[in-house]
């Protein structure tokens, strides 16, 4: 199977039904990809797949065959951060960190498709991510500062 | 003298805790200090002042020791040393360091003694003293209890004090220029001539210098980094998917382990048929660990997937199957036989409710609630041969030391942890099965490193989760105030199931079955606090707070029934009654925060609770609607006292994290079993709080009392008793048990 991922391309032989998340972690060595509770609970395998969050632990790997992935680690990098994770920064989101990248992941899905979301939109669009630390109040007002630097304003 | 004085010389005995401790770390006496770790394995060229500081030509590493399972310590030990030693918070590299006695934890010590922590008497401030004395030589370092900043608090700036000195010492023997015309600023010392010596140039004329040890600490009017919000040195990382947990570690060569054990807490592998499991692609091999199998394979889905194929007879559970038996185990403990500790007795509950002829009666329950923290546990063991390595993060690293030591057959000495930031813990990582597992598996693949991971399934069914309790009250009030409290409260005892899982006994009452409950600061005229020692049932383990979430439910949620009964105001009434200065202003910050008595708008209503855990005086105020889909908890209002504030951009969100952790948990979260198993499996079971129902959460802290003190734990026993009150407020329904959905919907 070929799979590009932070638009570097990958062949990989694995049973076709090993979830993406595994592929990521396991196969490729692209640990910022979380596994938290593999049945699409928590949120914290986010990735970006053809544009769309998904959650990577719910995509067998040949249905990832021949797509784009972008994980935590393409979206930006500490030298080169991303608008998203800018406002992670800024707000101080994280505590453990463990969801954080699924956060991120699906924070930055949701102001690519609309970077003015409305207070039930974030809270809809982001309550599929768990986050046992309770950081949620930050998550919003980061989501919103994000938001507001993609947006120009 | 204080009533709570007096209280506390009656209920002196010494806690469980701490003979814990000495239990299993030995009673050996040491009368030198304990030796630095950071001498053993230094480079030519490199300095170390004390165990928590090291230079050398390229750089700056500050040890800090406490865990960091989420909370942020690891930057707030490092600003503590950098304050002193004027460091920027980019000027240095942090590391847990290795496991050594002279990081031990004297604060832990301090907090095991069953004194009110209001009481700053002299009895209980020497005890405090002594048991500190007693402990150091044990060296037991841990982190747990919300203890890291008040163990650091001295030590550390101590330490950066040191560092200062001991550079402008060598800098002064390098340069000729007197001590006391140099100074220090952002990683350097400045000579007269305004040249700038980086420490890290330094590094080889400090080594040669004996460490300075007389040092002033600084004036809180001359801090830099203490008391300003702070940029945490794990956030980059954490917000990059660059941070490395313990589960995203590889080790040269290592394989992949997982593990089926009996989901019946404690029982007997029968018998299995690994006859599919074997012919998997990637599997290497089965082993039999205590208690169950491990499979080994070359990727850890590959692991997991396999050991779910393998077709296993499990034995018996040792403690009831049924959870309805749990429950009727706890409601026969409230006697004399079953007597743990009688808390509090002040005036007389006998003769004023026996005149009464109003007595209210009420019954409250606090369920089995996992800690699930999101990273599962794993750890990486190599057995070598004359060393055994682990790689994980561990709030206990002695007892990880030892406990890994019996299995593999290297001395503890010889058993090298590698301590990893971890994702969350909430008190899972206090536990060391899970490292014992991977330990078990890997002395029989010597030589190669076997990484065990957990699927979320096996976590969940091994979560040992915080302890059940019942609380019963009988009380009575007059002239429009409460009169008289008798508050019981039965609960098997964490302490003995978690040191009984280490083959310790442990002799004395168990300090949190009431704590949260016996420990408030209020002068109430007539006052019982009975806690009852439930047998063990299932085994349970200490959950953020331990046991003041549960007993701190039932003391205020029975206080506040009361004070309605006497048609007084819910937060006037808890003020009057509130007799230590630092509770009441917190009381007092939260009323005016939260404009306490305003016009609400209708279908809303408001509660406020006050739980005093781990010497931090905690009140909230939760304000809730009634709507046609349930209930929305809309604003929270907090306020708490912790004295001096290390950072106070991650205390706010600490707090606020705290309170999603705890409302969430009291909504929708207990662990039941059934035929001896857990009933729940995974988060769709056991969902905590999401975005949509999270409030806006408004935090003060005060800075009032004169120890530090630490937040990993304290803003979680007020939040849930604060929202039944409040859902009491706006509904005219009193809600007795957690989880709260059992009784009333949710938005």
């Amino acid at each position: 199977m070929r799979l590009t991922v932070n638009r570097t391309p990958y062949d990989v032989d694995v049973e076709p039904e090993m979830p993406l998340l595994w592929v990521l972690r396991d196969e490729l060595g692209l640990t910022g990809t979380k596994y938290g509770c593999g049945i699409a609970q928590c949120g914290a395998c986010t990735v970006h797949m053809d544009g769309m969050a998904v959650r990577s632990c719910q995509i067998p790997a040949e249905a990832a065959d021949g797509a784009e992935i972008v994980t935590i680690e393409g979206l930006g990098t500490p030298e080169a951060l991303h608008a998203v994770q800018q406002a992670w920064i800024e707000h101080q989101v994280a505590q453990c960190g463990y969801c954080q990248s699924g956060q991120i992941m699906q924070a930055a899905s949701l102001l690519d498709m609309n970077p003015d979301p409305s207070d039930e939109e974030i809270d809809r669009v982001m309550s599929g991510n768990l986050c046992r630390c309770g950081t949620y109040p930050r998550i919003r007002a980061a989501v919103k500062t994000a938001g507001a630097k993609m947006r120009g304003a | 003298m204080s009533r709570v004085g007096k209280i506390a010389r009656r209920t002196f005995l010494v806690g469980s805790a701490m003979i814990a401790g000495g239990v299993a770390f030995g009673t050996y006496l040491v009368r030198s200090p304990h030796a630095n770790p950071l001498l053993e394995g230094l480079d030519k060229g490199e300095a170390t002042f004390n165990p928590w500081v090291k230079i050398s030509r390229t750089g700056i590493t500050l040890i800090t020791p406490h865990a960091d399972l989420g909370q942020g310590v690891a930057s707030a030990q490092a600003l503590l040393i950098a304050e002193e030693m004027d460091l920027e918070m980019d000027q240095f590299q942090v590391s847990f360091g290795e496991p050594a006695a002279a990081y031990y934890n004297r604060a832990l010590a301090e907090e095991s003694l069953p004194f009110l922590a209001t009481d700053e008497g002299r009895i209980a401030e020497s005890s405090r003293t002594i048991v500190s004395a007693l402990l150091k030589p044990l060296g037991m370092q841990g982190t747990g209890g919300s203890s890291a900043m008040s163990d650091s608090f001295d030590k550390l700036r101590e330490a950066g004090a040191v560092a200062r000195e001991t550079l402008k010492l060598a800098a002064s023997r390098q340069t000729g220029v007197a001590i006391s015309d140099l100074r220090t600023e952002a990683g350097a010392v400045y000579l007269p001539d305004g040249t700038a010596v980086p420490y890290t140039e330094l590094a080889e004329a400090a080594a040669a210098v004996e460490p300075v040890t007389r040092v002033r600490l600084r004036e809180p009017s001359e801090w830099r980094l203490i008391g300003k919000p702070t940029k945490r040195v794990d956030m980059v990382a954490k917000s990059t998917g660059t941070m490395t947990y313990g589960i995203d570690l590889a080790v040269e060569g290592m394989v992949y382990a997982a593990i089926r054990i009996n989901p019946r807490q404690g029982g007997k592998l029968v018998r299995y048929d690994a006859t599919e499991a074997l012919e998997m692609r990637g599997v290497q091999k089965l082993v039999e660990i205590t208690g169950g199998i491990a499979v080994i394979a070359d990727n850890t889905w590959r692991a997991i997937r396999a050991a779910e194929a393998v077709e296993i007879e499990w034995g018996e559970a040792p403690y009831p199957a049924e959870q309805a038996q749990h429950w009727e185990a706890v409601a026969a403990s409230f006697n004399e036989d079953h007597l743990d500790q009688r808390w509090r007795n002040d005036g007389d509950v006998d003769a004023v409710l026996g005149a009464s002829g109003d007595v209210f009666e009420a019954e409250y329950r606090s369920p089995y609630v996992a800690h699930a923290p999101l990273e599962p546990l794993n750890a990486i063991v190599l057995v070598g041969d004359e060393f055994t390595d682990v790689w994980t993060g561990h709030q206990l690293p002695q007892l990880l030391q030892m406990q890994v030591s019996a299995i593999t057959g290297h001395t503890s000495g010889n058993v090298r942890f590698h301590n990893q930031f971890v994702g969350g813990s909430f008190g899972h990582r206090l536990e060391i099965g899970f490292v014992e597992q991977a330990a078990e598996i890997a002395v029989q693949m010597r030589g190669t490193p076997v990484k065990l991971t957990y699927s979320r399934e096996e976590d969940f069914a091994h979560d040992f989760p915080r302890h059940i309790a019942m609380g019963r009250g009988r009380g009575s009030v007059a002239n429009g105030q409460v009169e008289a409290v008798d508050l019981s409260i039965a609960a098997p005892s964490v302490f003995a199931s978690q040191f009984g899982r280490l083959g310790y006994s442990v002799p004395g009452p168990d300090l949190q079955i009431a704590a949260g409950a016996w420990n408030n600061p209020y002068l109430l005229p007539n006052f019982r606090m009975r806690a009852y020692r439930a047998p063990e049932l299932a085994p349970v383990s200490s959950w953020r707070a331990v046991g003041a979430p549960g007993a701190g439910f039932i003391f205020d949620s029975f206080l506040d029934e009361l004070i309605h009964k006497a048609g007084a105001d819910p937060m006037e009434e808890r003020i009057r009654l509130m007799e230590h200065e630092v509770s009441r202003k917190v009381l007092e910050a939260v009323a005016e925060m939260s404009s306490w008595g305003g016009e609400l708008g209708s279908n809303k209503g408001r509660g406020v609770a006050f739980v005093e855990s781990f010497g931090v005086p905690f009140a909230q105020v939760v304000e809730v609607t009634n709507t046609d889909q349930g209930i929305r908890i809309d604003r929270v209002w907090a306020a708490c006292d912790t004295g001096t504030i290390i950072d106070p951009a991650n205390f706010e969100g600490l707090v606020q994290g705290g309170i999603v952790w705890a409302l969430g948990h009291a909504i929708n979260c207990e662990i039941t079993y059934a035929d001896g198993m857990a009933e729940q499996s995974n988060y769709h079971a056991h969902q905590g709080m999401r975005m949509y129902q999270a409030p806006e959460i408004f935090v003060r802290g005060l800075e009032n009392g004169h120890k530090t003190r630490g937040l990993g734990e304290p803003m979680v026993p007020p939040a849930a008793p604060a929202l039944a009150n409040a859902i009491f407020a706006a509904t005219g329904k009193r809600i007795r048990e957690m989880p709260f959905d059992k009784h009333i919907d949710f938005v």
